[in-house]
């Protein structure tokens, strides 16, 4: 059985200067409550790692436009402004990675890889400083793995036990990050008594806390 | 006929029955409106949906590409990002349709960064041009009068020499081992308007009145 956490005891596991991946894509399937409880703390200098910048009052972009991103690791961040102007003041550092080499970075971690090898990139900027690999005559470019503190988990059904399906197109990052991260923590819609084995796409012992559902 | 609608009611007629066809964000979204009914086109998009509907605005947990709500169709199915671009990456797409700000007579392609004026990011694009079977840029034939079909791409590639067919609202180019070869033209504009508002050489063999624009 997991450990079904409120908002306070998850602040608890915050520091200053962690790295942080965020589910959801373009804030569909982001951990919108959790995300505010950071916002309800003084937390700062953090390194997020998530699909896109969000938008201005969605998803992780309500975390960079309070200023407490140093770091963006993204495939995206058109619709935050915000972070664009951020960026171009030198007050955010972003790193743009194509993203199905971001996700790839991400699952290599996860799985216990060295990395990846893809032919997304090559002979563009994203090769630059990177490693050109020869495999049966074709090149490939190393995307290295990518890991973080915490995994912040959305769009998920939960059962009691901590097994973990998601809704609709919310599943995205999700599942991979669950793999990615030393402690991941859920912030499922709805907790069930069971899921059925069938269907579950993240098992329990990746999960190490559930957000419990809000009081309303 | 605005240039958006003759760009995309001209790519209609490249989807063929049986194909997973990826479409881009702007134009591209807009050719799933001019597909010939009866045609059975699967559409797939990067968040992680084959076979995405028409737009909603009553569903939270299903958005497209664009983040804007839509629908699933019957026999359509979710997965998560790295099985997308497995997808994607892997081969299995059989088009996809994407904007640009450039192409070259390579089929080389530069859409997502203007360094230090605009820098949106590349989100799939790179891994879509790279893995789709076929690319089709959609894109209006120049820039206010300045090209963008040009010799060689000035900004930073999206990737090299991966384009296959450009769709303007003045022409259907071809690109080839040779360099770019035109084969449609809006009856609108003649050939030599083409070749002038376009800063790469075309081959100009056999051209045909644009398709599927009257």
């Amino acid at each position: 059985m997991k450990s079904f956490i409120d908002e306070k005891t998850f602040q608890s596991l915050l520091h200053d200067g962690m790295t942080l991946m965020v589910g959801g894509f373009l804030s569909n399937g982001s951990p919108e409550r959790l995300i505010g409880a950071i916002l309800d703390t003084s937390i700062t200098d953090l390194t997020i790692i998530c699909n896109d910048g969000g938008f201005e009052d969605r998803g992780v972009g309500r975390l960079i436009v309070a200023g407490r991103v140093k770091k963006l690791i993204a495939s995206h961040i058109g619709t935050n402004p915000t972070a664009g102007r951020l960026m171009q003041e030198g007050k955010l550092i972003v790193t743009l990675i194509p993203q199905g080499s971001l996700i790839e970075k991400i699952r290599a971690h996860g799985a216990g890889l060295g990395g990846i090898l893809t032919p997304t990139g090559l002979n563009t900027i994203v090769a630059e400083g990177k490693r050109v690999i020869q495999v049966q005559g074709r090149d490939y470019l190393l995307e290295e793995p990518l890991r973080a503190d915490l995994a912040l988990i959305g769009g998920a059904i939960a059962d009691r036990y901590g097994n973990l399906r998601y809704r609709g197109t919310m599943r995205n990052f999700n599942p991979i990050i669950a793999m990615a991260a030393d402690t991941v923590v859920a912030e499922p819609s709805t907790i069930v008594e069971m899921l059925d084995p069938e269907i579950i796409i993240t098992p329990y012992p990746l999960v190490d806390y559930i957000l419990k559902e809000e009081f309303r | 006929m605005d240039e958006k609608t003759i760009i995309a009611k001209r790519i209609a007629l490249e989807l063929h029955d049986g194909d997973l066809v990826n479409l881009g964000i702007g134009i591209p979204t807009m050719v799933a409106d001019y597909l010939e009914p009866g045609k059975n086109v699967v559409l797939q998009c990067e968040n992680g949906i084959i076979g995405i509907g028409p737009l909603s605005d009553t569903s939270t947990e299903l958005v497209n590409a664009g983040g804007i709500c839509a629908t699933i169709l019957p026999g359509g199915c979710f997965f998560d990002s790295a099985m997308s671009f497995s997808i994607i990456r892997g081969g299995h797409v059989d088009l996809t349709v994407l904007g640009a700000l450039e192409v070259d007579q390579e089929g080389s392609l530069a859409s997502w960064i203007i360094p230090g004026k605009k820098v949106p990011g590349m989100g799939g694009a790179m891994d879509l041009v790279v893995g789709a079977k076929k690319v089709i840029i959609a894109m209006t034939h120049t820039n206010k009068g300045i090209p963008k079909i040009l010799k060689k791409c000035t900004l930073p590639l999206t990737a090299y020499k991966e384009a296959n067919l450009i769709v303007t609202e003045m022409a259907v180019m071809a690109v080839q081992n040779d360099g770019l070869h035109l084969l449609e033209v809006n009856p609108q504009y003649t050939v030599d308007q083409v070749i002038q508002a376009t800063e790469a050489p075309l081959r100009v063999d056999h051209v045909i009145p644009m398709k599927g624009i009257e």
